[in-house]
């Protein structure tokens, strides 16, 4: 075995240390990620409740999903999650990280304050913003509404606000490391691109509008894309808040994360959870293939 | 004393703006937190006086606490929690550099399938993994263990692409001279590589034990036992036992938030730095 060992040359030697180095991870990616991925391919063209057989079906319960309407109204949930929720925090992050970099008194304690509820969990902060959505006399938001003569609103149990009621605590948790990230880019930007601006005589707002958002620019896609996957897969957030049942009312809250939840471990329908993860996977790949497709742009 | 008056002089220095942009600042943050200052008030208070606006209790009191801590298994899932989300943070640190470290600063044929095949599981979201690993632990017996809760993010390839990163802004001749002073590859990667990445570790560690901290969906799927909830699962399952409470779930979520503040208070400037370099690594 030595006399094996000592006739390789260096680097064979190396190359032999490197696949020894790797080789529990590569069973972990192999059993943890890879036969897994498969496996829910697999698993979506099934029909199977856990416990009895399994029945091939093919393509059915992809055919079934679009046939539901429940699905494309949890699609657009889904969206709408994203679509309003991104831009929104964005733009809170942004103004907020912008006018903070210009603060030295006290920054970090500033910051500290904006950053705390990323650092919280969501399943228990669930519960205090239940409480501000309550009627009154209790709940916090209609106590501030009546003070301006405003009525009463339902929040979480009116099918129209519900969805807004529960990103609202999102869009809080999320905006701390926004503003982080934010204040980051802008420190990366040279700060010879500013003072030759201000020689050159530009305002405030051009050289936001023609410095510090171009080049910003990689920040800003990298933010865009990370929340906008948080977003389209928000579960936490519903599953604790939403009024009557999970995703309610009358599934107005639901999004897709919480149909597979709910397909897979409340009906045992694993094989329409599975073909509903796989098309999850599919909005998801889309979303990172545009971010490569803009970040190869930038270069 | 002469604190207060350097203060008062960089006020007087600052333009009227820029206390006003303090101010609205200051506002925007103290918004920010009114949510928790609010649940740890409310703890304090007694079931007579919860529905009060006031922020300090007239009367406070430790009973929800003592509550809690006796009528609850909650000190139970905050020990799951610490048990589970450290082993996994150990275990990401452990395996995500070596793995990174291989693929920085080793030459070998197949490198760049390994390094590409773990990069493509960032594009595979949990929740399609979620159904067959909940197979694999109906069939090996995991459900209801701390393993069943862990084994998924034992090693993840965002660390793994962070680590390498790093790794490979390190300079070859180290490791070249260790080599030829008679270091094992093990002992290079470990007592000299390691050492010099410390921030990227640490970074990686403060983003791995806040997000096992946190998770909820797999850790409700594979427990059903009580004894085995991490804090999460445990809080959600007062939605059924202490509906309306009030006091008692704003005690628990309290409960919750604390170890995270408090860690991040101690190590404000180190987490910030650190979610600034990954975020710009990643």
């Amino acid at each position: 075995m030595a006399d094996f060992w000592n006739k390789l040359t260096i680097r064979q030697k190396l190359a032999i240390t490197a696949w020894l180095f790797l080789a529990v991870p590569l069973v972990f990616y192999i059993t943890i990620r890879f036969y897994p991925t498969f496996e829910a391919f697999y698993v979506s063209t099934l029909k199977w409740n856990l416990l009895g057989a399994k029945k091939a079906i093919g393509m059915k319960n992809y055919i079934k999903i679009f046939a539901d309407e429940d699905f494309w109204l949890v699609l657009w949930n889904t969206i709408k999650y994203a679509l309003v929720g991104v831009p929104v925090s964005m733009l809170i992050a942004f103004i907020i990280a912008y006018w903070l970099n210009e603060i030295d008194f006290g920054h970090d304690f500033i910051r500290a304050m904006y950053f705390i509820p990323f650092l919280t969990t969501a399943v228990a902060m669930a519960w205090v913003w239940r409480w501000f959505y309550q009627p009154l006399p209790i709940g916090y938001f209609n106590i501030m509404l009546s003070w301006v003569g405003i009525p009463q609103q339902p929040f979480l149990k009116s099918v129209t606000q519900g969805l807004y009621s529960i990103m609202a605590p999102a869009v809080w948790a999320g905006l701390g490391f926004q503003i982080v990230i934010f204040i980051a880019g802008i420190r990366a930007v040279p700060r010879s691109y500013f003072e030759a601006a201000e020689i050159d005589g530009a305002g405030r707002w051009q050289i936001l509008r023609e410095i510090t958002l171009p080049a910003l620019k990689p920040t800003i896609i990298f933010l865009t894309v990370v929340s906008t996957i948080g977003f389209l897969r928000i579960f936490d957030q519903v599953y604790t808040m939403s009024a009557d049942s999970a995703g309610g009312p009358l599934n107005s809250t639901k999004p897709l994360v919480l149909m597979i939840y709910e397909f897979a471990f409340d009906e045992f329908k694993l094989g329409r959870a599975s073909a509903l993860t796989v098309i999850l996977f599919l909005i998801l790949l889309v979303v990172s293939l545009v971010q490569l497709w803009l970040m190869r742009k930038q270069k | 004393m002469s604190d207060v008056n350097a203060t008062m002089a960089r006020l007087e220095r600052a333009r009227p703006g820029k206390v006003i942009l303090w101010t609205l600042l200051f506002l925007g943050g103290v918004v920010m937190i009114t949510p928790i200052v609010f649940m740890a008030a409310t703890s304090f208070k007694t079931g007579q006086e919860v529905f009060e606006l006031s922020i300090i209790p007239d009367r406070p009191t430790l009973e929800n606490y003592l509550f809690i801590l006796q009528e609850s298994k909650f000190m139970r899932w905050m020990l799951n929690s610490l048990w589970v989300a450290t082993f996994s943070t150990a275990s990401v640190l452990f395996f995500d550099s070596l793995v990174g470290y291989t693929l920085a600063k080793f030459d070998f044929r197949g490198r760049q399938i390994v390094f590409i095949a773990i990069l493509s599981t960032l594009m595979i979201p949990t929740e399609m993994l979620i159904i067959p690993w909940y197979m694999m632990s109906r069939s090996f017996g995991w459900i209801d263990t701390y393993w069943g809760i862990a084994f998924p993010g034992l090693m993840t390839g965002f660390g793994t692409f962070l680590m390498r990163q790093f790794f490979m802004s390190l300079p070859d001749e180290l490791i070249e001279a260790a080599r030829i002073d008679g270091w094992s590859e093990f002992a290079i990667w470990w007592r000299i590589a390691m050492p010099l990445v410390i921030p990227a570790l640490s970074a990686l560690a403060i983003f791995h034990f806040l997000g096992n901290w946190t998770a909820f969906i797999w850790p409700l799927i594979v427990t059903n036992d009580p004894d085995i909830y991490t804090i999460p699962v445990g809080i959600a399952s007062f939605n059924g036992e202490f509906q309306m409470d009030w006091e008692i779930v704003m005690t628990a979520s309290c409960l919750a938030t604390l170890p995270t503040l408090l860690v991040f208070l101690l190590l404000q400037k180190f987490i910030i730095r650190g979610i600034m370099l990954a975020g710009l690594k990643g």
